[in-house]
Order: structure tokens, then sequence, then C-alpha cells
């Protein structure tokens, strides 16, 4: 049986893993080789890296880091932040990236989905959605450009057409959620289970072990994503897969 | 040195990295003379069957990986490499695979409760004792594919359940075939990897 992935999410910039991550047997906290290593020997299933300085510069440097990445680390790997059109795509798969992550450029330009999916085949192409509850419209508003701007897209509906353009896998953020380390929101998951057949992946609001418990346990998610709790050592993968075993959730 | 099947396909590169992480050095190439040297030959593939085997035939592969396969050149396919290795496929149509490996490649069925694309870890059972890829037993490997191998038990070394028995290593004699991605498989992947090289050393397919 295909086990839950747990996936901790890095944010880049320069080439460099920005707000540090500094458990232990580090040497250089923000070195993106070193710590994604790190991750794979803590048993992670998949790393999310996040250009959060995406300039056409930037986008080199990205690509760089990707190539040096993939020599030394042997597991998937999803590229996101900056990337707008289908030569960004190919410039970062061909570093050894294996999915793409777009976002604020898919909304703005739908058919960017299609496109990367016929070229690269939909495995590659990752739907990221920023989503938060609107209470006056009782639905899930879409955000983009960081969670700056909000969209008049209903999340759920987004979701949909993500999926009918060719999307493999989409990767859900919770906005009401991300940072407050309050759990995973289940009904937004929910919601989006009942709506697509492709993987989803959770993101916003991983707090504690409980967390990753109920998320797997009240959703269909295929996989849990998290940024501090990894990072800053307060959780590890191993404690969080050792949870979820004795949970009767299917982990490597 | 192994040569990797140079057909405009997609993973070559971060096979070529595993392969340099296990000091093998690799030539990519679709040159019949290079493959025909190596000590090794391995065919990647991402993407759609009749696509793949369209551009195996434009370069006159097909014929050349028959011979040397039949030679007793060692061959490893790794995920859609691994499904031209078979005999047909029905992706999108009927197709003639190389035919080095008995059985046929079929879609996975998407009403068994399972999502397809099959895409994440999965958890190997041996099925081959005996086998020098033994150490896949209960260990998990990465998997994207939406097609499976339907083939006789004598190629099977290694099996996953994915709504359907998914077989994740085939082999017969100096053919083999892996359906997961040993490059992105971690440390479990690079094993596989390795243990395909100790067997060309060895020059010992005697394991089935």
């Amino acid at each position: 049986m295909i086990a839950k992935r747990i996936i901790p999410c890095l944010d880049v910039a320069d080439g460099r893993v920005k707000k540090g991550v500094n458990f232990v047997n580090l040497t250089d906290v923000g070195d993106p080789v070193e710590i994604a290593a790190a991750y794979q020997q803590q048993g992670a299933d998949e790393l999310v890296f996040l250009d959060i300085a995406a300039t056409n510069e930037h986008r080199e440097t990205m690509a760089t880091m990707v190539e040096q990445v993939s020599a030394q680390v042997f597991m998937p790997l999803t590229i996101g932040g900056g990337i707008t059109s289908v030569a960004d795509m190919q410039r970062i798969l061909r570093a050894g990236a294996d999915k793409t992550a777009i976002n604020s450029a898919a909304v703005a330009n739908p058919d960017l989905i299609r496109a990367g999916a016929e070229k690269f085949g939909n495995q590659c192409i990752v739907v990221a959605i920023d989503a938060a509850w609107d209470e006056q419209a009782q639905q899930y508003r879409v955000y983009t450009h960081g969670g700056q701007q909000a969209t008049d897209l209903d999340a759920i509906e987004w979701a949909k057409q993500a999926v009918d353009l060719g999307a493999g896998e989409l990767l859900v953020t919770s906005m009401d959620r991300d940072g407050t380390k309050a759990g995973f929101d289940a009904k937004l998951y929910q919601a989006l289970g009942a709506a697509v057949n492709v993987p989803i992946i959770a993101s916003g609001g991983a707090g504690n072990l409980q967390d990753f418990v109920d998320v797997f346990a009240e959703t269909t998610v295929d996989g849990a994503l998290a940024a501090s709790v990894f990072h800053f050592g307060e959780l590890t993968i191993a404690d969080v897969k050792a949870a979820l075993k004795e949970s009767g959730v299917v982990v490597r | 040195m192994f040569a990797i099947v140079d057909y405009d396909t997609g993973n070559t590169r971060n096979l070529k990295k595993a392969f340099d992480y296990l000091q093998v050095p690799t030539v990519l190439t679709a040159d019949p003379q290079q493959l025909a040297s190596a000590d090794a030959v391995i065919l990647p593939g991402v993407g759609a069957f009749a696509a793949a085997m369209d551009a195996l035939k434009e370069r006159q592969l097909v014929g050349v990986l028959q011979g040397l396969a039949q030679n007793g050149k060692p061959i490893l396919g790794i995920c859609l490499g691994m499904q031209l290795l078979f005999e047909s496929s029905s992706e999108y149509g009927e197709h003639a695979g190389l035919g080095l490996l008995r059985g046929h490649v079929a879609a996975i069925p998407d009403d068994l409760n399972v999502k397809v694309p099959q895409m994440g870890w999965n958890q190997n059972d041996l099925q081959r004792p005996n086998s020098a890829f033994a150490s896949i037993d209960a260990a998990y490997t990465y998997f994207v594919h939406s097609y499976y191998a339907v083939c006789p038990r004598a190629e099977i070394v290694a099996t996953v359940e994915h709504g359907v028995t998914v077989p994740s290593i085939v082999q017969r004699q100096n053919v083999i075939g892996m359906q997961f991605h040993p490059e992105k498989s971690g440390q479990v992947g690079l094993q596989q990897l390795a243990a395909f090289k100790e067997m060309v050393s060895a020059n010992d397919f005697s394991s089935n």
C-alpha cells in the first residue's frame, strides 16, 4: 500500500535556505545540500523548495541549487516560486527536480497548467493553492502573490479546474492555519478530497504530533507538509512517523 | 562503463547522478557501437509507451537492443524503460514492445479505491528469495506510473500492492527491469543499482 508522505518545506533565496534550519549536526544552517541530506536521513519522503526571491537572476541560482541537491540527495524534489513559463519548468526539471509547483502564475494563466502537463506529464505539475475561509461568501477563497492578493476564485472550483487542465497534484495551504500551530484545516481537505482525485498535500497549521495524526484520520490527503516544526527541531520526521504508525497510518 | 540509452527521455540526468554517486562511469549514447562495448545498457524512460518506442525506432535502436539482449548484454530498464522490455502495451492503443520479457503492459484499474497514477512510496514484497535484489524486501521505493506489467510469475522478482499486484522488479537472466525510480528511492534505490553493478561485475545473472 502506498505510504502517506511527510514533507518538509524549505524557503530559498540566493541558493541558500532562509530562516535557517537548526536541528542537530548541521555545520552550515543555510546550505541546501546539507539540509536536504539531513532530512533524507531523518526519513522525509519528499522535499519542497520554494524560491522566495524569484527574479530571473535567482532562477538561475535555483537551477544550480537543484543540480547540487539532486547529485547528493536521491529523493523526490518539488520546486516552486517564480515559475511562470514552460521554459522555467523545463530548466528546473532538467536541473533534477521531479515536480514544479505553480501558484500565482497558474491563476493568471491557467493554460500554463495544460501546457506543462502536455510537455512533461501530469505528474510533474503541482498546482499550489493558498486558500482562506470567507465567512461572508461561505467559501474558501483563493489568494495569490504569497497570500497578498485576494481573487474571486472559489478554492474548490479552482482545484477542479486545475485538475481538469492537467495538474497531477495539489499542494493546498490553509492561510487561516498557516503559522498558527492550531492543526491542519480538516474541513478544507475534506471538501477538496471529495472534489478531485489527484494526490493532495495539506499545508499550514502543523504544531504537534497529534495534528499529523488528525489530518490523516479525518481527511484523505496523501501527504502533510510543514516547515518550522521541522526546521527548529520541535518535531522530527521520525517522531511524526512513529506517531502515525501507532495510529494505524501507513508510512515509510 | 555503463551506457545510458539516449533517446530524448526525461530522467536520464538524475540516473546518471545516481551512478556517479556509486562511482559507476556512464555514457549517454544512442550509438550502437558504444552500446555494444558498454558493460551494461541502461534503458530509462518517462512518458508514453508508443512515443518512446517510436523514438527508439527513429534511432534504429529496437533491433540493436534486441540483439544485445540475446547476446547476453546486461540490460536494465527503469520505469517506462522497464515496460518497454515486455511484448506489448495497451497504453493509448496496442503497441509492440521490445519483447525481451514475457508479458503485457496494462493500465492500473482506477476503480479499486486507489489513485492513478500511483505516485509515492510503496512497500516491496520479495517474490524470489535468492535474488541479488533481496534487500528490497519490505523496503519502500518511489513510484510514478499509471501502467503496470502483467507477466508470468517466472519474470517477477518483487511486487507492490496498488489495487492490483504491481511487479516492481522483473528479471529474466540478463534482462532486468525496475518499475520504481531507484534514483529517487534514497538508500534503498542506490542499493538496488549497486546490486545490479555487482551482478554485472561478477557476470552472474543466475539468481533467477
